[in-house]
């Protein structure tokens, strides 16, 4: 589960687990496992795309989708895909916004689905997602990419691509910060 | 949020959130094969209707069915009330028997609000679905997310809501909720069809539509409700449609993008001109189409987040 945002806390409490490069090294070198792992770029390629959960899951798959056709000439579709309809915990807390879903042209029916998010945590997240995307169509194939790996899971889910495996506390909290909302990029632990 | 009862007073940062998840259900669904979400798994919902409806009541059916949630409809005749049981007794045994939400239309205006107190115990959430001539809170959400929809940002618009509103629950909760969210509103009806106590309102009040028609955004036009009138409110139906009746003639009034609505049922011929409801302004369609996305996403900010006290 993604930890939820909150306001700015006193960084003196943060621990930087990835600077800006490392987000971008560990980016590149997850597009390269999902090109190699797919052979994508291959003459009888799947047809993968890549469906990023909002709100950080959502810019990751479409950073990953713009160095893979960097290095494999190859453009992957990109859409999001908001699980908040299908979470299992909605009643534990306040009322969740919901986030957008856009389904990539020509849907997912019959592709190779990569979900992308930014932290793997109890699996929850990954579990509502499954659920979404069989209300959306029928994939050949469902992976899972995702930045940091942080422990601690409740469901028997494990990601195909992981940027960084990180031990933590059930206590601490894993933020993924990314440009795009954080105006940086790097990863904290708090 | 526990209950909805009432636009009055509404926060417009919890009507914009309504709104704002209704469009995502929208768009959630948008193209899908199944249409169904899961969010509501185990929660019942009963619609308890003390009045006529189609649209209203199949619309809080299918928004309930969408989510997931288990659907129960009582309707007056069929049920006990036919016996004589009271509003009271008859909540309190749908209460006991698992409701997690009752959706009530009622024709004593405050019908809910009264519900809601007696199903504090059971914390059972309330929605107003119509009570008498006050408030009808979902038709007002579903109007403003129409006209979000053809207008964006509603701060500033000019809507005018044309006819009985004497009468109109529906113009009530407009009232409320599309000023809160900005919006200037001006009310034009005959005298007769105005109610006392207008004057308090935050609106304009006009009697005559023609010289508002230029400068609006938006016209709202409300059914004229024989069932609620007994007397001479104005002089025949013709009349009353020659100077409120949306007709061609007045649709080339209002700028080109102006958008018309109808909470509907609409008698055609009468406030609107068969035309002017059937043409592309028109988004009385739309509004319905809205109505079920919006139902759902009160369903899911009345009942899908922690227990909360009230």
């Amino acid at each position: 589960m993604a930890p939820r945002q909150r306001g700015a806390t006193d960084p003196a409490g943060e621990r930087e687990l990835l600077s800006a490069g490392d987000v971008a090294r560990t980016v590149a070198r997850m597009a390269h496992q999902i090109i190699e792992k797919t052979a994508l770029d291959a003459p009888s390629a799947p047809a993968v795309v890549l469906m990023g959960i909002p709100s950080r899951g959502a810019p990751l798959a479409r950073r990953l989708a713009v160095r893979i056709a960097e290095f494999s000439g190859v453009e992957v579709p990109t859409g999001t895909l908001d699980v908040t309809l299908y979470r299992d915990d909605l009643r534990r807390g306040p009322t969740r916004p919901l986030e957008a879903t856009k389904l990539p042209e020509g849907g997912i029916d019959d592709k190779l689905v990569v979900l992308v998010d930014d932290v793997l945590f109890s699996g929850r997240t990954i579990r509502a997602a499954l659920d979404a995307l069989r209300d959306h169509g029928r994939p050949r194939a469902v992976q899972l990419a995702v930045l940091v790996d942080r422990g601690h899971r409740e469901l028997p889910i494990r990601a195909d691509y992981v940027g960084k495996n990180v031990p933590t506390a059930r206590t601490e909290e894993v933020h993924v910060l990314l440009d795009e909302f954080d105006q940086r990029d790097g990863v904290v632990l708090r | 949020m526990k209950h909805l009862l009432t636009t009055e007073g509404i926060d417009p940062a919890q009507a914009t959130a309504i709104l704002d998840t209704a469009a995502s259900l929208k768009q959630a669904l948008e193209g899908r094969e199944v249409r169904k979400l899961p969010t509501l798994r185990g929660r019942t919902v009963i619609t308890m209707f003390y009045e006529n409806s189609t649209r209203t009541r199949v619309s809080f059916e299918i928004a309930g069915k969408w989510m997931s949630a288990d659907v129960v409809n009582v309707s007056s005749s069929g049920s006990s009330v036919s016996k004589g049981e009271s509003l009271r007794d008859t909540a309190l045994t749908l209460a006991a028997a698992g409701a997690d939400c009752v959706i009530v239309r009622h024709p004593a205006s405050g019908a809910a609000h009264r519900l809601a107190g007696w199903l504090r115990e059971a914390g059972t959430s309330v929605v107003n679905a119509g009570d008498g001539m006050h408030e009808h809170p979902t038709q007002a959400l579903l109007d403003a997310a129409t006209l979000r929809e053809r207008l964006g940002d509603l701060r500033d618009r000019r809507i005018a809501i044309v006819g009985d509103v004497l009468h109109s629950r529906v113009a009530r909760s407009n009232v409320h909720l599309l000023t809160a969210l900005g919006a200037d509103v001006t009310l034009v009806a005959p005298p007769t069809l105005l109610p006392t106590g207008v004057e308090g309102w935050p609106v304009t009040v006009s009697h005559e539509l023609d010289p508002e028609l230029p400068g609006l955004d938006a016209v709202m036009l409300l059914r004229v409700q024989a069932e609620r009138m007994h007397g001479g409110f104005f002089p025949s139906a013709r009349e009353y449609s020659i100077a409120y009746g949306l007709s061609e003639r007045r649709l080339k009034l209002l700028p080109e993008h102006a958008v018309v609505l109808h909470p509907g049922p609409m008698l055609r011929g009468m406030e609107i001109a068969s035309a002017v409801a059937d043409s592309p302004r028109a988004a009385i369609t739309d509004q319905v189409r809205n109505g079920v996305h919006v139902r759902m996403a009160v369903l899911y900010h009345l009942l899908a987040h922690e227990e909360e006290t009230s």
